[in-house]
């Protein structure tokens, strides 16, 4: 078999290997997982906000035939166990982790109160209705003035504000003092989440004689929640095995470590049978992490030929009922991304998390960075009306330049580093994005009324954190009929990794995608990984495939040396097969067919390590009509602009930023988390929760610069998953505002729904934050 | 309470008499009864379109129809959509070429609405195909790569035998 790969895969756009299965129907998401004497599972959540659990009544479900189990509090080994923090375990959050059932308490509608097993889910479904439930109602805390009321959700801390942190470089106070100009405002972005169409959902297999778990439906993060519930199971981890089949999208909410994730495999050790759960789509907007839900309070201080000199600002997160594993990456990351790709000496943050009787909030791709763009972008370009600087002059002046880079902004969380910004050239993106929406030329259209409706551009620049470390994993293994093995420490959410790293592997190796299977389907392949978040997968998940690769490489030259009887010196490994200059050569087939039984697969290990994240940056900017009649807003054209650093796959790239520019759209027009007074989530179901339709955004562009490589990895790499989303509030935020600008209204809060734009028109009183 | 229903239906060309639950949605009958687990559920209250199969040749939500309703009836799914030789069909592959598909959980529901469209109407534009579209959510591709995918497969469905599945 001769095997040639001589044009470098990386940098093209290789149809998809994962495809092929999607599209015939072929692909396994976690309900089409079966097992012989498989029971489903449902779950009772609480319809109360904030209340006492007086009773529970199970008898008449128990009753029911075809029940198998029900679960509550009271059958779970004392203390209840509760969910750990992945990311800022910060030791003020430790009262706010979430049990994984209610007991003495509810504290959100959603939270589970009771587990029943059936022989079908429509019977778990018939038992749950005949549960009878008992709770004394208490006041529910739902407004950003948490304390107010004496309500607590958690009495013993005295308080509904879990967290409260500062941060200051330069000399905020001076700035302020000295300035020519000030101005303060407060925003809101609306509580909304990702939505993904696959709802969540697990499949948890006890084995007494281990005794072993495995649970399918794993994802994003299977090592950290194995690890977690082999803590709260009492097991060691080599016990568990956490399965990753296909996954019906991400975006930060699926896969981290929900209350069902360890209900389910409780519920399966306890009846001894699989037991599936398949969350519904009310469960799902009511259990699964909400997210966004920021506000924020910030002034600038420039001087007035249009110098930033200050910023400063209090942000709050509505962190709903419990911190859950994301701890508080949504606020921090708002107070840290303020600034964005700005020379500002003098800043001054404090964040704030607030407990509220809400689902609680997780992350949703670009946490906080799409709320802190808005926030400031918005206030920008008040700041450059005010003071008669055109807006794109104004951002000008202050956009970091490349001979300023590294940039630190210094100290922004409690938990991290200094934050540095790496590489770049942030006006060449800013200009390329100016040139492709025409911004010169627009300035004929900017704030215009034509054909009865008000026309606005809006740009806004930002800088975006990926690729967080510590470390990612890989191995290579040379299975027996040649084909080569990578098992990843990364998850797999749509993303197209199978591809992109078949494209790595392939380019290192010069041997054909075809070679290679990526196999991310279990937590008993590697040791450790960290999985799939932050911009992190091709990063460090793909650093590591190319150091797994490298040491394959020097492994089966390794191997075929002993084989040949030649040094290592005098072979190298080409067109998939190990060759000397004399003209010995042996396949891969070959060395895998000569292993002696007790050898095993050759197999080595891959690893990246890195500390500091990547830094990717770029500018959007939106066109808009706005309908002064209707207050609808048309987007007219769009445009992204992000460096990537380097584009493994630019289709796979150009899929990313309008896939994530649509959910942005989404975020600023359509999707919202209402709650009313009472704390009931109005919003529960596809017909209330608006997202965008495929009628609805239909004139978009991206544009992936590969300006400037990262040098925190060997690919250069810089996240390209975000990039798309997250100044889309701010871009869109400031056409809107562009096109009003002759009616004096400024967006400051989401969603920009036609009632909101047309409030912010005709009563531009009612509408501050 | 359930009780059972005779049923026969064609389902891809085959066919199937089945006995089946009364209170089954189409989309469960046709996953858990006949393991076909292509056709997705995503909402299960007629919004998302994910669970969207052809019931004589008409775009339908598998959710909101039960399964004794499809008695008689003739059913395609994603499984049925691909070439007589087994390979992927013209609209398949015009989606896999434009990558209008990341995570593939919508990817059936959008597919058969497609080609109901396209079976009907081979000359349908973008906007048309949008109007169509818009009962069907993706929430990872934004739309644009799926609109560019039918539109280039609708020369194939204007030489039928090349479209893919003739059931």
């Amino acid at each position: 078999m001769t095997i040639v790969q001589n044009t470098p895969l990386v940098g093209t756009s290789l149809e998809r290997l994962e495809d092929e299965r999607f599209l015939s129907g072929r692909g396994q998401y976690v309900a089409d997982v079966r097992k012989a004497g498989m029971l489903h599972a449902a779950i009772l959540r609480s319809s109360v906000a904030h209340g006492r659990i007086v009773r529970i009544g199970l008898d008449a479900a128990r009753a029911l035939p075809g029940i198998h189990a029900i679960v509550t509090a009271a059958d779970i080994p004392q203390p209840i166990p509760r969910i750990p923090l992945r990311l800022v375990p910060l030791p003020e959050f430790a009262p706010y982790h979430q049990p994984v059932i209610a007991s003495a308490k509810v504290r959100y509608v959603g939270e589970p109160i009771a587990v029943v097993v059936a022989d079908s889910r429509a019977l778990a479904e018939d038992a749950i209705d005949l549960i009878e439930i008992e709770i004394d109602n208490l006041p529910p805390i739902g407004d950003r003035d948490v304390d107010a009321s004496g309500s607590f959700l958690f009495e013993e801390t005295g308080t509904n504000i879990a967290l409260r942190y500062h941060t200051a470089s330069g000399d905020p106070d001076g700035a302020f003092a000295t300035a020519d100009y000030t101005r303060r405002e407060t925003f809101q972005i609306q509580r909304h989440t990702a939505a993904p169409m696959e709802t969540r959902g697990l499949m948890a297999q006890w084995d007494e004689s281990g005794p072993t778990l495995k649970l399918y439906g794993a994802a994003k993060v299977p090592y950290f929640n194995r690890r977690a519930l082999a803590a709260m199971m009492n097991l060691p981890e080599t016990s568990l095995e956490l399965i990753e089949v296909d996954v019906g999208g991400g975006f930060g909410v699926r896969g981290e470590f929900y209350p069902e994730d360890y209900l389910i495999p409780f519920a399966a050790r306890l009846v001894g049978k699989p037991v599936s759960w398949i969350e519904d789509r009310r469960e799902h907007l009511m259990a699964t992490n909400h997210s966004r839900d920021v506000g924020a309070t910030v002034e600038i201080a420039c001087t007035k030929d249009g110098t930033i000199t200050g910023l400063r600002g209090e942000v709050f997160g509505d962190m709903g009922a419990y911190i859950r594993t994301n701890g508080g990456v949504v606020p921090t990351a708002a107070g840290m991304f303020l600034q964005g790709p700005y020379r500002i000496a003098n800043v001054d943050i404090t964040v704030l998390a607030l407990m509220t009787n809400k689902t609680p909030v997780g992350t949703y791709r670009g946490p906080g960075r799409f709320e802190a763009n808005f926030f400031r972008e918005r206030l920008l370009d008040m700041a450059a009306a005010d003071l008669g600087i055109d807006p794109a002059e104004f951002r000008r002046i202050n956009l970091i330049r490349e001979d300023e880079l590294p940039y630190s902004i210094g100290k922004r969380a409690p938990h991290l580093p200094d934050a540095v910004y790496d590489t770049g050239d942030y006006h060449a993106a800013f200009e390329r994005c100016l040139t492709e929406i025409d911004w010169t030329g627009k300035a004929a259209v900017q704030g215009r009324l034509i054909d009865g409706r008000y026309h606005g551009v809006g740009i806004a620049s930002f800088v975006e954190s990926g690729g967080a470390g510590p470390k990612e994993t890989s191995r290579f293994v040379l299975e027996k009929d040649g084909m080569v093995t990578i098992a990843v420490g990364s998850s797999m959410l749509g993303q197209g990794l199978e591809t992109t790293f078949s494209q790595i592997a392939s380019d290192a190796l010069n041997i054909p995608v075809s070679a290679f299977r990526i196999d991310h389907g279990s937590t008993a392949r590697l040791a450790d990984g960290l999985g799939s978040y932050h911009g992190r997968s091709i990063i460090v998940g793909g650093s590591a495939v190319l150091d797994g690769a490298e040491k394959f490489r020097t492994a089966v030259i390794e191997a075929a040396a002993n084989l040949l009887g030649r040094p290592n010196a005098e072979l190298r490994f080409e067109n998939g097969a190990v060759v000397s200059d004399a003209g010995a050569s042996i396949s891969l087939s070959q060395i895998a067919a000569s292993r002696r039984p007790d050898d095993g697969l050759l197999s080595v290990d891959g690893i990246f390590l890195v500390n500091k994240p990547t830094y990717s940056y770029g500018t959007h900017a939106a066109y808009v009509a706005v309908d002064p009649d209707t207050g609808r807003v048309e987007v007219l054209d769009y445009v992204a602009v992000e460096d990537v650093g380097r584009a493994i796959n630019p289709m796979i790239v150009s899929g990313q930023a309008i896939g994530a520019l649509v959910q942005g759209l989404g975020g600023v027009f359509l999707d919202h988390l209402i709650y009313d007074e009472q704390c009931q989530l109005l919003t529960a179901s596809f017909a209330d929760y608006l997202m965008p339709t495929a009628t609805d955004f239909p004139s978009l562009r991206s544009v992936a610069l590969e300006l400037r490589l990262s040098p925190t990895n060997p690919l250069g790499a810089k996240s390209a998953g975000e990039g798309g989303m997250v100044p889309v509030a701010a871009a869109v935020g400031n056409a809107v505002g562009a096109a009003l600008q002759s009616c004096g209204a400024q967006p400051r809060t989401l969603p920009l729904s036609p009632s909101k734009v047309w409030s912010l028109i005709h009563e531009p009183a009612a509408t501050a934050p | 309470m359930s009780r059972k229903i005779d049923i026969t239906l064609t389902v891809n060309g085959a066919a199937y008499a089945h006995a089946a639950d009364t209170r089954s949605t189409l989309v469960d009958f046709l996953r858990d009864d006949l393991k076909l687990t292509g056709t997705h559920i995503g909402c299960e209250h007629g919004v998302c379109g994910a669970c969207t199969v052809l019931v004589d040749g008409e775009a339908v939500r598998s959710c909101l129809m039960l399964a004794p309703q499809a008695d008689g009836a003739s059913i395609v799914t994603v499984e049925g959509l691909g070439a007589a030789n087994g390979e992927l069909g013209a609209l398949q592959r015009a989606f896999r070429k434009h990558h209008a598909l990341q995570c593939g959980f919508c990817t059936p529901g959008i597919l058969t609405t497609a080609h109901a469209l396209l079976t009907q109407e081979p000359d349908a534009d973008a906007d048309r195909i949008r109007d169509v579209l818009s009962g069907n959510i993706c929430r990872c591709t934004g739309y644009v790569t799926i609109v560019q995918a039918i539109l280039e497969a609708r020369d194939a469905y204007r030489r039928p035998a090349d479209a893919g599945t003739s059931r």
